[in-house]
């Protein structure tokens, strides 16, 4: 089988897998003329396919060969697809290459079971391993960490990658016992701690260090630690496969980021999968329900919602509305507010406002009495915020809530060669 | 009156004539001094600093100065005056002008964001490069960004040949040093090589016909960058074919 094949192969059987950021690692470049690559801490987007996803990296498989049979993925041992599997020196050459093309920020890599999972995280760790010791790599490895992997695999595969994740995959361990007979919930969080443990660990030493190059006459090099997975850690879960609502994706959400400091939950709406098995739903899970999901998750982590408020609907996020307006809809009672002496986590609680628009507020509003206009200034979304604000010369009327509440018209997608 | 400015987005030459300008020396500034200014010219005639800016003028000044609106010059001068009579105007970030300024900055940093991801380099074999190849691109930028997009290529790519060409003028990087030259023509850019069928290929597998979203595609990637980049030939043909994609992942 030729490498073109073998990329088909191995990049469709990987497009399932929501992740594709490469924020948040070190700074690096390869100024001293030894390697190739930088990461400056924000991701890029090399491109964008039709499905409206981002291409940031590399993003395949090494092998879909798989001893696994969980029922929702298409490499299941069960599963009729066609096979192949990357030589390490293969999937080394193409992340150079197409690092050179200027269309990725780096690598990707994940794998279906083969042998054992020691064994197949050991093939993994070994392309991340080549590209950071042999080719001097500077850009972006994110390693998908096989369930039950040793512990001193997991502490390689940090050396080498800025992310590491591990799907939870569904949202109840019953879930998952049910659809993925082989994986164990339990396992995936004692690996999830374990690596949330490490990178508290790698957090401390790397302050420590610099608390000790701060003394005067310490060589500036002195006693850095060795990194560890700088970007941490990020789960994916499947959303619409099983009965779960979203009130215990939410919560579930919630306690991972507290509780094992993700970085990330990534939730993705269960895609009909060639060769389905008969348990699960022939129908897609509404991609607009994923989409309420990242918009709930984001009010929870930068908006000061909670996992149980953020659902107003019994069990699930508004289809209808955004879950900010939806919010705002079911408590009346919170507005309108004065947009001169509202405090700031009441402001982000207003449908239109963003944190952006929330902080110019403030700060203008230290200099003058704030009007229509300057709400109008904040741009075009700031105009759903009016019938929630109060302002020198703007008051909202009775209704204009309620006319926000009218169902809004389905938004059409443009066809793009009509 | 001698232009001042040394290329388009000269705001090093323009921050040194300023004060000059604000005593009232401005009578050669024409809405249109942004499309007179050579690209690479004779250096600015230097200026005396008496007015003191706000701190973050500078980096505002900046991005502006690569704005393509030939009235981005005389829009900072204009506020310029205004902050000059009026110092705490600096703080009313819902200024109209402010919000205008502010705007064609956000709109330079996007540029720049683009073409750190959508330039792409093309093998070209050369005998004299470092490694007996380099690797070349065509871009057209929409705005005065090629200098402020180097220093990302340079970190990036230092110990490797590349040039990036655009009609607005070029950048070579020999591995060592980083040199300018005049505006190239599309002819100039390379043809597609060896490598690029693999990328053409992962384009198409890493797309999912289940999830099509054509209007989020063109938001984040502008048609007007689509000729610029060799996987969106094949865009016609995925958005085509997903239903039927779509239809076998979900028959069977």
């Amino acid at each position: 089988m030729d490498l073109q094949d073998k990329l088909a192969i191995l990049a469709d059987a990987a497009k399932y897998d929501a992740s594709c950021a490469s924020s948040g690692g070190d700074k690096r470049d390869s100024l001293d003329r030894r390697g190739i690559g930088s990461t400056n801490g924000h991701g890029i987007c090399h491109a964008f396919t039709p499905d409206g996803r981002c291409v940031s990296l590399l993003k395949v498989l090494l092998t879909n060969w798989c001893v696994y049979d969980c029922l929702y993925c298409v490499n299941r041992k069960s599963s009729e697809t066609r096979r192949a599997r990357f030589g390490i020196d293969e999937v080394v050459g193409l992340t150079l290459s197409f690092y050179r093309r200027n269309v990725i920020e780096g690598l990707f890599l994940s794998s279906g079971i083969i042998r054992s999972p020691d064994y197949t995280m050991e093939q993994v760790i070994e392309v991340a391993r080549r590209l950071r010791e042999q080719e001097n790599f500077r850009g972006y490895i994110h390693l998908k960490t096989i369930p039950d992997a040793s512990a001193e695999l997991v502490e390689r595969a940090g050396r080498y990658a800025d992310r590491l994740s591990i799907n939870v995959e569904l949202p109840s361990a019953a879930s998952l016992k049910a659809l993925a007979p082989e994986k164990d919930a339990g396992g995936i969080e004692r690996t999830m701690s374990r690596i949330h443990l490490r990178l508290q660990a790698a957090r401390e030493a790397r302050r420590e260090a610099e608390a000790v190059r701060a003394l005067p006459g310490v060589a500036p090099r002195a006693a850095a630690p060795p990194p560890f997975a700088p970007a941490g850690q990020s789960t994916q879960l499947i959303v619409g496969a099983d009965a779960s609502d979203d009130r215990a994706v939410l919560q579930l959400s919630h306690r991972l980021y507290r509780s094992q400091g993700l970085r990330r939950v990534y939730y993705s709406a269960y895609s009909p999968i060639p060769h389905a098995s008969a348990a699960l739903p022939p129908q897609a899970a509404p991609l607009l329900r994923e989409h309420r999901l990242y918009q709930a998750d984001w009010l929870m982590r930068f908006y000061g919602f909670g996992a149980d408020e953020i659902v107003t609907e019994a069990g699930f996020l508004s289809l209808r509305h955004d879950p900010k307006l939806a919010w705002a809809l079911a408590h009346p009672e919170a507005f309108p507010l004065d947009v001169d002496r509202a405090p700031r986590e009441a402001l982000l609680r207003v449908p239109g406002l963003g944190v952006g628009s929330v902080d110019k507020l403030l700060a203008a509003r230290q200099r003058r009495r704030l009007r229509r206009a300057d709400l109008l200034a904040l741009g075009p979304a700031a105009r759903k915020a009016l019938p929630f604000l109060v302002a020198a010369d703007h008051r909202p009327r009775a209704g204009d809530v309620q006319a926000l509440a009218q169902p809004a018209p389905v938004p059409q997608q443009a066809e793009l060669f009509g | 009156m001698k232009l001042p400015l040394r290329h388009p987005s000269d705001w090093d030459g323009f921050a040194a004539q300023l004060p000059t300008l604000l005593a009232g020396g401005d009578a050669g500034w024409t809405r249109d001094v942004g499309a007179q200014a050579a690209l690479f010219g004779e250096a600015a005639e230097g200026g005396t600093q008496v007015w003191v800016p706000p701190g973050d003028w500078d980096e505002l000044g900046r991005r502006v100065a690569m704005h393509a609106d030939d009235t981005r010059y005389a829009r900072l001068l204009a506020f310029a005056r205004r902050l000059q009579a009026e110092p705490a105007l600096w703080h009313d970030v819902l200024d109209v002008e402010r919000r205008r300024l502010e705007s064609m900055a956000r709109q330079v940093g996007r540029e720049i964001h683009k073409m750190h991801a959508f330039v792409r380099f093309r093998e070209v074999t050369d005998e004299q490069a470092a490694g007996g190849h380099r690797h070349v691109a065509w871009f057209e930028p929409a705005h005065h960004v090629l200098r402020a997009v180097a220093p990302f290529f340079v970190r990036r790519f230092a110990q490797h040949p590349w040039a990036i060409l655009t009609p607005l003028g070029c950048l070579h990087w020999d591995g060592q040093r980083l040199s300018g030259a005049g505006p190239a023509r599309r002819e100039d850019a390379p043809p597609e090589d060896a490598g690029e069928a693999l990328w053409l290929t992962y384009y198409r597998s890493i797309f999912n016909p289940a999830r099509l979203k054509v209007a989020a595609m063109k938001k984040e990637m502008p048609v007007r960058y689509w000729a610029l980049m060799p996987e969106t030939r094949q865009i016609s043909e995925l958005v085509r074919a997903a239903p039927r994609r779509e239809g076998q992942m979900r028959g069977a």
